[in-house]
This record gives structure tokens, sequence and C-alpha cells, in this order.
């Protein structure tokens, strides 16, 4: 065998044992203690001992969301960071990028996530949703074809959807700052 | 029979003669420390204990060249079964096979192809397996397909490294390929590069934009993330969906072929379907026997010193002609596996976790602002979020010796240092 320790010696770099914990879970804990997140926005973990699922809300603080507490579900997997976040929005709401299920249209989310990307990128990147609705990439096909062709409209139904209202047969969740 | 250089009774004549040429003289390229002759032979085929992670389609070349090139001790570990699809590249599984663990079969078949390497597999997860298991082998060699499994190999012998056993050092040889392209890597655990080091220059799967996937669908791939993505839980709320269960294929598939005509796209077929939602890329036989080929290249030449081995890198590119490129990826001092710092602490068992934390802020040599500690299964102190803070407070005033044990291990983590400390702790009273 080649004597690999031998050539260690000569390195300068002390030998190293490092904990057993998860790559992921150092990763977590670095990338929530981290988290320098405005007053617009706050994390919630239903099981403090449970660093990988929790969620997030936003209350944005200008805008046409304004006035509302939008919630969003993150959970963690053990491949993170090669894998991203899976985020969901945690509510029915009316948005161009979200679509009923929670589903959220956020290309860090999926096509462009890469592992130097970290939390903080991802919740920055949702409120980015709130204050620049991006009617291109729908999910909401009906409320992206109302932004784009009657912008008074689009926002009569952002204000009614968040009071609990109903628009097109569909009843959206009342998320009004209580 | 221990120590017949030239092999046992059971080695066919003239079995050594080309190896041999190699390891009884000396050439340009050698070690320093290569002797050549029936030491290294010695070595080679009756004392050095191999690993081979993974008996697939690089596992079964890698046994193969293995055995074939005189390592005679020689495990392995996969934990699937031979699947019909299988046959046409993982050559040691015949059709009566199918439904059998890979690592029992490949086994068998080597042992009685190869008459006197002794194969011992181990049908089960790398996971199942602790320190002493690994620690037993001289090297190891990752024929994996997934990206989990080589992270927890790589961190597994990265911890392996004790600075008072020479031999805890396993020199990790990872193989992989995707359709035509592949590489060939040395790792040798807290030396070298780690696998972790280089996680962002992985080829990422294919993902597209959710959007496109939901509104304006182009390809029949498309049409098959919509119902994989978008419609299994709208269905089926949080039911898993399992890639291996044909019945979650099957579904998956009856609704992508209706979204697929609806949008007029052709070529969503069940075996797509199934390459898609569990992120098939087509193995190429020949891809895996050159990767398989230098992995076990290397292995010969760190088993016996008879050349330089890779440093450390090798990636080959088969889909325009043939192109292969060697470098040595550089290691991280932010890698969260093999980067940063470890500090052995002797503490008195009475110091509590505020005491603690204000003697790693005043250590001169490490540059600690506000520390987050936590032990591998629980949170001692988070500085942030605030709830979290809150949570964690009360142990502040606990006793280190309540929350971790002698010998224990503890990650710091704080915005000043580059990924993390790992501290030791044992107790002076
Ligand atoms: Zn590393």
């Amino acid at each position: 065998m080649i004597k690999i320790w031998s050539m260690k010696k000569n390195e300068e770099a002390a030998a190293k044992r490092k904990p057993k914990t998860s790559a992921a879970q150092i990763r977590v804990q670095k990338d929530l203690t981290e988290l320098d997140l405005p007053s617009t926005m706050q994390t919630n973990f239903p099981d403090p001992a449970d660093l990988l699922n929790f969620t997030l809300t936003i209350t944005p603080d200008e805008g046409m969301y304004k006035g509302g507490a939008f919630k969003f579900s993150f959970a963690i997997n053990t491949n993170y960071p090669h894998d991203p976040p899976k985020v969901k929005c945690a509510q029915t709401i009316y948005h161009p990028n979200v679509d009923l299920e929670g589903n959220v249209c956020l290309n860090i989310l999926r096509e462009d996530w890469k592992p130097v990307l970290n939390l903080n990128s991802v919740m920055v990147g949702l409120q980015y949703l709130f204050l620049e609705p991006n009617a291109d990439d729908p999910l909401n096909k009906e409320a992206a074809l109302e932004m784009s062709k009657n912008r008074d409209q689009f926002l009569q139904n952002v204000k009614m959807s968040m009071r609990g209202g109903n628009i097109k047969g569909v009843q959206y969740d009342s998320v009004l700052v209580r | 029979m221990a120590s017949q250089p030239n092999g046992t009774s059971t080695d066919w004549p003239g079995r050594y003669y080309h190896i041999d040429q190699v390891l009884n003289t000396p050439g340009p390229r050698t070690d320093p420390a290569f002797l050549a002759g029936d030491g290294v032979k010695t070595f080679l085929r009756n004392q050095a204990k191999i690993l081979v992670i993974g008996a697939g389609g690089l596992g079964c070349e890698i046994l193969a060249n293995l055995a074939l090139t005189g390592f005679k001790d020689i495990h392995v570990i996969d934990m699937d079964t031979i699947d019909i699809s299988n046959l046409n590249r993982q050559f040691l599984f015949r059709q009566k096979d199918v439904g059998q663990p890979k690592a029992t079969v490949a086994a068998e078949f080597i042992m009685k192809r190869v008459p006197g390497v002794k194969v011992t597999p181990y049908f089960g997860k790398i996971q199942d397996k602790d320190d002493d298991y690994y620690l037993q082998f001289n090297l190891i060699i990752c024929g994996l397909d997934s990206v989990e499994a080589r992270r927890w190999m790589n961190a597994t012998l990265v911890n392996l490294v004790d600075p008072e056993n020479p031999e805890s050092l396993k020199p990790m040889i990872d193989g992989g390929t995707e359709g035509f392209k592949g590489q060939a890597r040395v790792i040798l655990p807290t030396i070298t590069s780690c696998y972790e080091c280089s996680l962002d220059m992985l080829n990422k799967p294919t993902a597209f934009p959710i959007c496109t996937i939901a509104n304006t669908p182009r390809l029949p791939e498309h049409c098959i993330e919509w119902a994989s993505v978008l419609e299994w839980p709208r269905v089926h709320g949080d039911k898993k969906m399992d890639t291996d269960d044909p019945d979650h294929i099957g579904w998956l598939y009856k609704i992508a072929a209706a979204r697929a005509a609806e949008f007029k796209i052709e070529g969503v077929t069940w075996s797509l379907t199934q390459g898609v939602v569990k992120n098939i890329i087509p193995a190429i036989a020949s891809t895996n026997a050159i990767i398989a080929a230098a992995c076990c290249n290397e292995a010969f030449k760190i088993a016996t010193s008879s050349a330089a081995y890779l440093n450390n890198y090798f990636m080959l590119i088969g889909t325009d002609g043939i192109y292969s490129y060697t470098f040595e990826h550089e290691k991280r001092d932010d890698c969260p596996v093999c980067g940063g710092e470890a500090l052995e602490m002797t503490i008195s068992s009475e110091m509590t976790i505020e005491q603690l934390i204000e003697t790693l802020v005043e250590k001169q040599d490490i540059q600690i602002k506000k520390p987050s500690l936590s032990t591998p299964t629980k949170q001692i102190y988070l500085q942030a979020p605030p709830q979290l803070e809150k949570a964690t407070r009360p142990n502040l005033e606990k006793k280190v010796s309540e929350l971790v044990p002698p010998g224990g291990e503890v990650t710091v983590t704080a915005t000043t240092l580059p990924f993390s400390l790992s501290l030791r702790i044992s107790y002076s009273t």
C-alpha cells in the first residue's frame, strides 16, 4: 500500500475528526441560524426539535398584497442542498404564480436550484413574488390573464380574494392580518 | 499457503504472467516506496481487502476487473435485486437470476469463474454497517448511481480518519456514469477534495419550469412531469408516490398520455414515464466498462505503489467522439464534511452550556461570534431564528455533561466560521 499517512504528515492541516452530524443537518443549522429576514417574514417551527419542517409567513408591507399574511410550508430532505427544499403555499390564494394546490412557480425552487443557494435566497425569492407577480409564468391562468388584460379588475380580485372572497367559483382563503 | 507470493494452488498456470511484468521490476513512474517482487504480490494477493459498493452496471465490471488483476479478498454491498432490464449490461446476471440479490449472484459468479478469489456479498444498505465494518478494508471502490449514497459513504470515510491510527484512512475511488459521460476520482479522506467538496459540480437532473409543465407543454416529458408533480399530489394528497410500484407508474402513464393527447404531443410511453419519474439516464455498457477500468487501475496502483495514482479527477465525455480530461479538484475550506476545524476540548463536568459558549468566543485561535451548537441528535443552543433561540435557551443553564456524553461530538456553526467547527468533549472531573 502507498503510505498515504506519511504524506499526510507533510500536510499542514491537522487531522480532523468530524461529528456524525450529517452534512444536510449542519447546512440547515447554518442556513437557519444565519437567516437575515426583514420584519415582513417570520418562520415558525411546529416542533422546534425538527429543523427540516417549518412554515414561513410573509406579510408584505407594500404592493397589492399588502395587508395579507401568506403562509408557506418548507420540507427539507436529507439530500439538501443537492435537492432544493420543497415549498408549498399552505393557503388557497389568488396569485398568478401560485396554483390552487399551493404549487409555486419560482425558478430557484426547481430548474435553477443550486447547492450554493440557501434558505434565505428562497425566502427572499418568495417575498419578491408578492411585490412583483409575474403574468408571464402563470400557474393560476385566470389570475395571470386578468393581470395582463385588466389590471384594475385584477387588483380588485386580489383584494376580494384576500378577504376570503369567491372569484369565478373559486373560494379563496381569508389571509388578512388580524 | 498464506504467504505464497505467486498465488495459491487454485491459480491456473500463467495467471499472473502479465501483471507480474509490472510488479517484478520498478519502472520510471513507480513510487519510491515501491518494493518490486514478492512483497507487493503477497500484499495484493493475500492481504489486501477491498470493498466494492454497488453491484450494478459499474459494479459488475469492477468486480470482474479486480478479480482478474489479482485482488483475492473482495467484499460487495448492494441493496437491489436483479431486474430483467439489467441483463443487457450487468453481465454477471442471467435470466434465471431475475429477482435475486445482485450482490449474492455477482459474488457467486465471480467465485465460480475466477477460482481462488473470495467474494463476500452483503445484500442490504451501506447504512446498515458501522465504522468497525469499514475499518477492515484497505480500499473502497464506489460504483453507485445515487448522490445520497455517495454523500453518506464519503462522510463516513472522512469521519473514520483517526489521527492516532494511520490505517483508518481509507482511499475511496468513486466511479460514476451518465449515458456517454463518466468520471473516476480518487478521494483520500481529509487529504484531498472529497465528494461533498464538489457537490455543486454535479449535473442537475433536468427539471422543467413548473409553469411550462402547467401551461405550455411541448415535450412528452412535460406531460409526464405534469402527472407526477402536479396531478399526483392533487389526486392522492399525502400518499407518497413509489416509483418502483408498477400501479403507480401505470397511473402516471395514463394521466400523462391523456394530457399528451390533449396537446397533440407524441412520445409518451410506459418506459419513458418510468424513466422520467425515476430520473433514469440510459446506461451505456461501454461507458461503464471504461470508468470501471479507470477505477480498478487506480485501486491497483494504490494497493501496489507500482505507479503514480490519479490526482484526483478524471472526466470522460463520449458524446461527440472521445474526450477525456484530468484535473485536481481542490479541497474546500467551507466543505461541511472535510472542511472546517476540529477541536478536542477537556472541560469540567460542572461547566454549563453558557460557559462553554463563552469559552469558545474567547478563544483567540478561532474567531467565533454568536455560535450555535448541536449534537448529532439534538439542538443545544441556536442563536436564531427567535423561536428556536427561545426554545433552546433553557439549555444554557444546563451542564454540558447532561447533554453531551464523554467523547461526544458537538457541531458549532457561526457566521464567522467558513462552515462549521466540531468539538469532541471530554470531562476532567
Ligand atoms: Zn470536502
